[in-house]
């Protein structure tokens, strides 16, 4: 079975480690936060001038003053900070915040993603996404592995805008987990009874399967 | 008189605010945004004006307001996404817009208030909004050179201020106000409470009141919330 959003996450944060600085774009990223592994210490930076964000508030808590970068309400915890978004982005450029997970519609062999913009269709514009994969030391692509119509996202190039170029380094599909290196994408793991076939006939670039690929646990 | 740089309110704060001009208005989505300064331009009927602002409001609120009445000719965002009626003039041509990386776009304004021309930065490399622009090599890496931003007024609402226009921005209304505070020819402070210089702790002052030229005491704030979250 392929993997829920809930279930991607959860993979996801078993690449937190112990004193990382994390970013979590919007959708499946954000639910991430909610499987920090027992025993690891983390702090979240949302671009729009948060170090050290907490949950969403309780209802009496609720403060127009306090958004995350997807505009929703949250709070802070304790020993967290504010800040301007010069800053923030400051230290997003000089590589301070460890790692940093986002959604993509498309990802090619050689790292690079298109998440911002379909021509004619979509003019949301980019955010922060440009400047995150930019300077990140780690991205994480979090996404299904095929569009709705079943269309494999993981390509030898990107069709749709660039957002970065040669810059993610892992993704974590709906079906498996996959590194982005040299010689395209390498399946590591598969999600539970999904079959390697599946995977292969729905990944449009260049895919090699590592030796020790396994089957994904939580 | 001297330094004291309180005016009445919103209109006169804006009065010499002529069609054409281009403005930068503090807030990320719609927190921290100056409703007051906003609502006065939507009386003052001002025309063809360029914004720079992270985002374009709601439909209903914020810098939504001005598109409604066609009061804006370009637009300089990073994301716009929130609202239709921008999405519809966008495509049918009637709005000109300048999408600009978030970070690129804080820097621009940040490197405008310090006097600062043009600074690279790598966002963009490789990508659309890098054509026509020098690129360079710094390190093994590639970098885009972005200039700086200034504007004819800068608007935003900050916490606190006092008489001098010493800020003080709550939370994450800094957002993008620090920044724009001090990249205007004339920059407009609506705050939420103003008092007497010496009353904030000097420490405690996030822009000295150097940037600020006029500074009132806004009224009837909404601060309409975008996504209310709640714990489950």
């Amino acid at each position: 079975m392929p993997l829920n959003k809930d279930q991607i996450a959860k993979r996801i944060a078993q690449e937190l480690k112990d004193g990382m600085y994390v970013n979590l774009g919007i959708g499946i990223p954000t639910l991430v936060s909610n499987y920090v592994p027992e025993g690891i210490e983390i702090m979240l930076q949302s671009e729009n001038g948060i170090l050290g964000m907490g949950p969403y508030p309780e209802e009496q808590d609720i403060d127009a003053d306090l958004i995350n970068a997807g505009k929703e309400t949250v709070t802070l915890l304790p020993g967290g900070v504010y800040f301007d978004s010069a800053e923030s982005f400051g230290m997003i450029r000089a590589g301070k915040v460890d790692l940093t997970v986002l959604g993509a519609m498309e990802v090619s062999e050689n790292g690079d993603i298109a998440n911002w913009k379909i021509p004619g269709k979509m003019v949301k514009g980019m955010g922060g996404a440009m400047d995150l994969v930019a300077s990140a030391k780690n991205i994480i692509v979090a996404m299904q592995h095929t569009n709705p119509k079943g269309e494999s996202k993981l390509l030898p190039n990107c069709s749709l805008p660039l957002t970065g170029v040669g810059c993610v380094k892992k993704i974590v599909s709906d079906l498996g987990v996959f590194d982005v290196t040299p010689n395209g994408f390498v399946c590591r793991e598969y999600a539970p009874g999904v079959t390697l076939e599946e995977i292969q006939a729905k990944t449009a670039g260049k895919l090699s399967i590592a030796d020790d690929v396994k089957e994904m646990t939580f | 008189m001297g330094l004291n740089k309180v005016v009445a309110g919103a209109d006169e704060a804006i009065k010499d605010i002529a069609n054409g001009s281009t403005l930068m208005l503090g807030g990320f989505g719609l927190c921290g945004i100056p409703e007051n300064c906003i609502a006065a331009l939507v009386r003052k009927g001002v025309r063809d004006l360029t914004c720079i602002s992270n985002n374009a409001g709601v439909d209903d609120f914020g810098l939504g307001l001005l598109l409604q009445t066609r009061q804006i000719r370009k637009m300089m965002s990073s994301y716009v996404g929130e609202n239709a009626e921008f999405e519809r003039q966008l495509l049918s041509g009637e709005l000109e817009v300048d999408l600009i990386p978030q970070g690129t776009l804080a820097t621009r304004i940040a490197m405008g208030g310090w006097g600062i021309p043009a600074f690279f930065t790598p966002a963009g490399y490789g990508t659309e909004i890098a054509l026509g622009k020098e690129v360079r090599e710094f390190n093994g890496k590639m970098y885009l050179m972005e200039m700086g931003l200034t504007a004819d007024f800068s608007i935003v609402k900050a916490t606190k201020g006092d008489t001098l226009g010493n800020l003080v921005f709550d939370k994450t209304t800094k957002n993008f106000s620090e920044a724009m505070a001090k990249a205007g020819k004339i920059t407009i402070a609506e705050v939420e409470e103003l008092v007497a210089p010496g009353e904030i702790h000097p420490d405690h002052i996030d822009v000295p009141g150097i940037y600020v030229h006029r500074i009132f005491k806004g009224s009837n704030y909404e601060k309409r919330i975008e996504r209310r979250t709640i714990k489950k």
